[in-house]
C-alpha cells in the first residue's frame, strides 16, 4: 500500500474542491484509506493519520473510529506520536467514551516521564478532559508536580488541580499543603495560575476561604506582591503597553474581591493598594482601562469606604465618555450592578447613560436602556419619560416591547398627575401599539376608569387616534372600551382639558363597525367592539335601531365568539329590554391590587350595588364583563358562573384573589390557624370620611330588622361587640360592624383587629376607623366585616387581637362562637 | 472559564476549534455556524461583546471577538473573566503565532492546524489561561518543535537519546569539536534540562 498522504497534501487537496459534495467525497475515499492503514497496524504513519482525521473532524465529519489509535499514539515512545495522540485524545474523546479509561495509566506514567514537554502534555490532558474518577488515579501525581521546582510544569499542575478540583471537590484539601509556597514565585505564569486555584478554592469553599483569610494571611501577601508589579518600573518580559503583566493585575484584584467581600479586616487591608492602582493606572490603552475596571469592580464588592467608592463610581463615569465602544460597554454593564446600592452616585451620571440611547450600537442601546429605568425616580420622570419616549420611537423592534413594559411600569410608579399618565399611555399605544405586552390593556383599562375626571379627555383622544388608523390592536382595544363605556360624554362635546370635538353617534358607530369588519382586527378585539356597540345603545338616544341591526347580523358570524355575544345581546334586546339599561350601566371604580400613584382615590360607588344584587343574571350572563367581576370582588362569587372569558378580567380577579388571601387556611376543628393577612391596611387605602359614611350607614337599602348584638370579647379591659344586619335580597350576606372600646385608664394604640373563618365561609375586612382605642371608654374603633355564608352554617370566627398597653405589646387569641342565630340561618 | 474557542473566516469556514466543555459532534458545528452568523451581522465600530448563542449555554455566557482581516477570532466565556482582559489575550494570541508563524496569515491556520492547536495549549488550558507571556510561550514550543524534528531525523530509539542528552552534564561540552577536516558544531541543548 502506498504511503498515507501527508496533511498538507490532504489539505491542499480538499481546497480544490469546488462543491460540498466533491468535498464530501474527497472525505470518505480518505477516511477509507486511513481506515485501512489503521487495520495494518502501521506505527510509522499513525500520526499521519490521525493529524489528518483530526483536520477533517474540525470540518465537522465524522472521526470516532480513530479513537483507538489516539490511544496508541500516546503509549508510544516518541514525542511526536504522543504530542499528536494527546490532542486527539483532547478532541475526540471524553468521558462519555469507555475508552478514555484506558488513558489512565498511559497518562500516569507520563506526568513521571523524564522530559518535562511529555510531563506537560499529560498534565495537559488529564486538566482539560480528565472524568472524575481518572482524577480520582491521578490526583496525587498532580499533587506532586505542584511542588516541583520546575516552573513550567508548576503552572500546568496548577490548572490541572484546578480541573481535578471542579470533577471531585473533595480533594480540595489535599491540594491545601502545596499551595503555602505559591506565592512565594518569582515566576509569572506561575504566579497566575496559583492565583487563579487559589480563587477556585476560595469559590468553592466557605472553610477555605476563611482558612485563606486568617492563618495564611493571603490578602497581605496578594497586595505585596501587586505593590511590586505597580513599582516595580518597567520589565521588558512582562510589559504590555506600558503596564507590568496586566492579566496578573487582574486575577490578583479579583481575588482580592472574593477575599474581601463581606469581610472588613481584608477590605480595609486592601483599600490603599486598591486607591493606588486606581488612580496610578494609565488609561489611555485598553490593558489600563481593563485593570481599572477590575479595580472598580472589586471596590464595588468588598467593604471598601465611602471615599474609596466615589472614587469608582467616578470612574465608571470617565468610561462612559470614552470614545471606546468597548469601555463604554463594560462601564454600562457595571453601573447596571452598582445601581441598587449606590443609587445616589450613579444618578450623577443620568445625562450621559441616557446619550448613550442614541448610540448606534445595539449591545449598548440595551445596557442604556435598563440602567435608564433604574435611574428613573420621582423627580425626573418628566424629562427621563421624554427621552424614553423618543427611544420607543427610534430603536429596533427587538426592543420595543420591553422599552413599552418599562415605560408602563415607570409610569405608574412615579406618574406626576393622572393626565400626564394617561397621555403617556396614549403616547406608547400610538407608537408601539402593537408591541405592547398583553397585560398592558386591562391595566390600562383600570387606569383609565380610575381617573374619573379624565374620562371625556380619554375617550375623546383615544377616538382620535383611532380614526386615522385602527390596526394596532392593544390601542383599538383600549379606544373600543372606552368608547363604549363613554360614548356619551363624547357625543356631548364635554371635555375641560381639551378643544372638544363635534362627533354624532353615527360616526362613532362609523367607527367601530369598522373595526368590526376590518380584516386586521383580531377575534379579540372584534369582541370589545361588538361590546362596545352594545354598550352604546343605553348611552345612545337616536341610533338605537342602527345598534340593533348590527348586533343582529353579527348573530350569524362564522366567529364563535362574536356570534355568542351578538346572539345574547339580541336576546338583551328582545327579551330583556327592562334589564338592559341596569345592566349596561357605568362601570364601577375598580380596586387597585397594589397600592400606587398620588391620586388614588378608590370608590365603592353605592348606586352600582343594588343593581347586580337585584338582577339575579341568566346563566349564561350577557352581562357586560367586569360588572359580573365586582360581583366576585364584594362576595367572592360563588353563584355567578364564570364570565366571558376574553375580556379583561385580571384585575378585578385578582382583587378577588386577595380575598382568598385573607382567608388563609382554617378548618372547623379550631386548630391555630394560619392567621389571615392583616386587613386594615394594605387591602384599601380609604380616607376616613368614607368609612365613616359606612360605618354609620346600613350597607343595604333594606335592612332585616333587630338582630340582637353580642359582646364577643371582653378581656382586661378590652371590649368588642359585634352588631348585624342582613339583606333580604341576599341572604348569604351578613354585614357585622365591630365596636371596640377600652374601660382602662390608658389608651390603646396600635390597635389591629384580625379575624379568621372556616373555610366554607368568605370573609372582607374593611378599614378600621382608627387604631387607638381611647380610655375609660371615651371612645371606640369601628370596623366593618362582611361575611358571606352560602351554605347557611353556623357562623364561627377566630379572632385576634394586637395592641399596645401600658408601654407593652399585647397579643390575644380568642373565639367567637355565641353569634345569634338569625345573623347566619 | 472559557468555554470555547472558534476561528473562523469571513465565510464561515472554520479554522480552528476547540470546546472546553463537552458538546457531541452536531451541536459543535451548530454552534460554529450560529456564532459566525451572530458575528457577522456586526458593524465594524461596534463593541466586541455579544450575548451568547442560544446553543452554546444562555445568557451567563458572552462572546468575544476579535477581526483580524479574513479571520474571526471568537472566544466564549462565563462570566468570571474579565471582557476587556478577554480582548487583550485574544491579541497575545494572535501576536503569539505572528511569532510563531513569521507575519502569520490564513494559510498557515490552515496548513498547520496541529501546531495552531499546540500554541493555543500552551496560553490555554482546560478553559484557563495559564500563560500570557509571549516569549515564554514562543520558547516553549520551539523547543517541542525541536524535540520533534529531532525524532523525525533520528529513527532508533529516540526517547533514549533525548534523556541521555538531558543527562549530559552540558557546561563541559565543548562548543565545538575539531576532527582534522571535520568541524562539528554542539547544538544548544539547555532546553532539554
Amino acid at each position: 500500500m502506498p504511503a498515507p498522504i501527508r496533511l498538507r497534501e490532504l489539505i491542499r487537496t480538499i481546497r480544490t474542491a469546488r462543491t460540498q459534495a466533491e468535498e464530501r467525497e474527497m472525505i470518505q475515499k480518505e477516511c477509507a484509506a486511513i481506515r485501512s492503514s489503521f487495520r495494518e497496524e502501521d506505527n510509522t504513519y499513525r500520526c499521519r493519520n490521525v493529524a489528518k482525521l483530526l483536520y477533517m473532524h474540525m470540518l465537522g465529519y465524522p472521526a470516532h473510529f480513530g479513537q483507538l489509535e489516539c490511544l496508541k499514539l500516546i503509549a508510544s515512545q516518541k514525542f511526536t506520536d504522543k504530542r499528536i495522540g494527546y490532542l486527539g485524545a483532547m478532541l475526540l474523546l471524553d468521558e462519555r467514551q469507555d475508552v478514555h479509561l484506558l488513558m489512565t495509566n498511559c497518562i500516569k506514567n507520563d506526568l513521571n516521564h523524564s522530559t518535562q514537554f511529555v510531563q506537560g502534555l499529560a498534565l495537559c490532558t488529564l486538566g482539560c478532559m480528565g472524568s472524575s474518577e481518572m482524577c480520582r488515579d491521578l490526583a496525587g501525581e498532580v499533587e506532586k508536580l505542584l511542588k516541583t521546582s520546575n516552573s513550567y510544569l508548576r503552572k500546568k499542575a496548577a490548572l490541572c488541580a484546578v480541573h481535578v478540583i471542579r470533577k471531585v471537590p473533595e480533594l480540595m484539601e489535599m491540594f491545601l499543603p502545596a499551595t503555602k509556597n505559591l506565592l512565594n514565585e518569582k515566576n509569572h505564569g506561575v504566579l497566575h495560575t496559583s492565583v487563579v486555584l487559589l480563587t477556585e478554592m476560595c469559590e468553592r469553599s466557605p472553610d477555605m476561604l476563611a482558612h485563606f483569610r486568617k492563618n495564611e494571611k493571603l490578602v497581605p501577601q496578594l497586595v505585596r506582591i501587586l505593590k511590586n508589579l505597580i513599582m516595580s518600573g518597567y520589565s521588558p518580559e512582562h510589559d504590555v503597553s506600558g503596564i507590568s503583566d496586566p492579566f496578573l493585575q487582574v486575577r490578583i484584584l479579583r481575588l482580592l474581591r472574593i477575599l474581601g467581600r463581606n469581610d472588613d479586616d481584608s477590605s480595609e487591608a486592601m483599600n490603599d493598594i486598591l486607591a493606588q492602582v486606581a488612580t496610578n493606572t494609565e488609561t489611555s490603552k485598553n490593558v489600563g482601562n481593563a485593570i481599572l475596571y477590575e479595580t472598580v469592580l472589586t471596590i464595588m464588592d468588598i467593604k471598601s469606604e465611602s471615599g474609596l467608592r466615589v472614587l469608582a463610581i467616578n470612574i465608571l463615569g470617565r468610561f462612559l465618555l470614552n470614545n471606546d465602544k468597548n469601555i463604554r460597554y463594560v462601564a454600562l454593564t457595571s453601573l447596571l450592578k452598582t445601581v441598587q446600592t449606590d443609587h445616589n452616585a450613579v444618578q450623577r451620571h443620568r445625562s450621559t447613560i441616557v446619550d448613550c440611547l442614541k448610540d448606534l450600537d445595539v449591545s449598548i442601546k440595551r445596557r442604556a436602556m435598563e440602567l435608564s429605568f433604574a435611574l428613573v425616580n420621582g423627580n425626573n420622570i418628566r424629562g427621563m419619560m421624554k427621552e424614553l419616549l423618543y427611544f420607543l420611537d427610534s430603536c429596533e423592534p427587538e426592543f420595543k416591547a420591553d422599552c413599552a413594559s418599562g415605560i408602563f411600569l415607570a409610569a405608574e410608579k412615579y406618574a406626576p398627575s393622572k393626565r400626564w399618565h394617561i397621555d403617556t399611555i396614549m403616547r406608547v399605544l400610538t407608537t408601539a401599539g402593537s408591541y405592547v405586552r398583553d397585560d398592558a390593556v386591562p391595566n390600562l383599562i383600570q387606569l383609565i376608569t380610575n381617573s374619573v375626571e379624565m374620562h371625556a379627555y380619554t375617550v375623546q383622544r383615544l377616538y382620535k387616534a383611532i380614526l386615522g388608523d385602527y390596526s394596532q390592536q392593544p390601542l383599538v382595544q383600549v379606544a373600543a372600551w372606552c368608547i363604549g363605556e363613554y360614548g356619551d360624554l363624547l357625543v356631548s362635546g364635554q371635555c375641560e382639558e381639551e378643544e372638544p370635538i363635534q362627533v354624532t353617534e353615527d360616526e362613532v358607530l362609523d367607527i367601530l363597525e369598522s373595526v368590526l369588519i376590518s380584516n386586521m382586527s383580531t377575534s379579540v378585539t372584534r369582541g370589545y367592539a361588538l361590546t362596545a356597540i352594545m354598550k352604546l345603545s343605553t348611552r345612545f338616544t337616536c341610533t338605537v335601531n342602527r345598534i340593533k341591526k348590527v348586533v343582529s347580523i353579527y348573530g350569524s358570524s362564522i366567529d364563535v365568539e362574536l356570534q355568542q355575544r351578538a346572539v345574547e345581546y339580541n336576546a338583551l334586546f328582545k327579551k330583556y329590554d327592562h334589564m338592559r339599561s341596569a345592566l349596561l350601566e357605568r362601570m364601577p371604580v375598580m380596586e387597585k391590587v397594589t397600592t400606587n400613584g398620588p391620586t388614588e382615590i378608590v370608590q365603592t360607588n353605592g348606586e352600582t350595588e343594588p343593581a347586580p344584587l337585584e338582577t339575579k343574571p341568566p346563566p349564561s350572563g350577557p352581562q357586560p364583563t367586569s360588572q359580573a367581576n365586582d360581583l366576585l370582588d364584594l362576595l367572592g362569587g360563588n353563584d355567578i358562573t364564570p364570565v366571558i372569558p376574553t375580556a379583561p378580567t385580571s384585575k378585578p380577579a385578582s382583587a378577588g384573589g386577595e380575598l382568598l388571601d385573607l382567608l388563609g387556611d382554617i378548618t372547623l376543628t379550631g386548630a391555630p390557624a394560619a392567621a389571615p393577612a392583616p386587613a386594615s391596611v394594605p387591602q384599601i387605602s380609604q380616607p376616613p370620611f368614607l368609612l365613616d359614611g359606612l360605618s354609620s350607614q346600613p350597607l343595604f337599602n333594606d335592612i332585616a330588622a333587630g338582630i340582637p348584638s353580642i359582646t364577643a370579647y371582653s378581656k382586661n379591659g378590652l371590649k368588642i361587640e359585634f352588631t348585624f344586619e342582613r339583606s333580604n335580597t341576599n341572604p348569604s350576606v351578613t354585614v357585622i360592624t365591630i365596636q371596640a372600646s377600652n374601660s382602662t385608664e390608658l389608651d390603646m394604640t396600635d390597635f389591629v383587629f384580625q379575624a379568621a373563618v372556616p373555610k366554607t365561609f368568605q370573609l372582607q375586612l374593611l378599614s378600621p376607623s382608627s387604631s387607638i382605642v381611647p380610655a375609660f371608654n371615651t371612645g371606640t374603633i369601628t370596623q366593618v366585616i362582611k361575611v358571606l355564608n352560602p351554605q347557611k352554617q353556623q357562623l364561627r370566627m377566630r379572632i385576634k387581637l394586637t395592641y399596645n398597653h401600658k408601654g407593652s405589646a399585647m397579643q390575644d387569641l380568642a373565639e367567637v362562637n355565641n353569634f345569634p342565630p338569625q345573623s347566619w340561618q | 472559564m472559557i468555554q470555547a474557542i472558534l476561528v473562523f473566516n469571513n465565510h464561515g469556514k472554520p479554522r480552528l476549534v476547540r470546546f472546553y466543555q463537552r458538546f457531541p459532534e452536531e451541536i459543535q458545528q451548530q454552534i460554529v455556524r450560529e456564532t459566525f452568523h451572530l458575528v457577522l451581522k456586526r458593524d465594524d465600530n461596534i463593541c466586541n461583546f455579544l450575548e451568547g448563542g442560544s446553543l452554546i449555554g444562555g445568557s451567563d455566557y458572552k462572546l468575544i471577538y476579535r477581526h483580524y482581516a479574513t479571520l474571526y477570532f471568537v472566544f466564549c466565556v462565563d462570566s468570571s473573566e474579565s471582557e476587556l482582559g478577554i480582548l487583550d489575550l485574544i491579541q497575545v494570541f494572535v501576536e503569539t503565532l505572528d511569532k510563531c508563524f513569521e507575519n502569520v496569515c490564513e494559510l498557515d491556520l490552515i496548513f498547520h492546524m496541529d501546531k495552531v492547536h499546540y500554541i493555543l495549549q500552551e496560553v490555554v488550558m482546560g478553559g484557563m489561561v495559564l500563560e500570557t507571556n509571549m516569549n515564554e510561550i514562543v520558547a516553549q514550543i520551539e523547543a517541542q518543535n525541536r524535540l520533534e524534528k529531532s525524532e523525525g531525523g533520528l529513527s532508533a530509539a529516540p526517547a533514549r537519546a533525548v534523556s541521555a542528552v538531558k543527562n549530559i552534564n552540558l557546561p563541559e561540552i565543548p562548543r565545538n569539536i575539531n576532527l582534522g577536516d571535520l568541524n562539528i558544531k554542539v547544538p544548544n541543548l539547555s532546553q532539554f534540562v
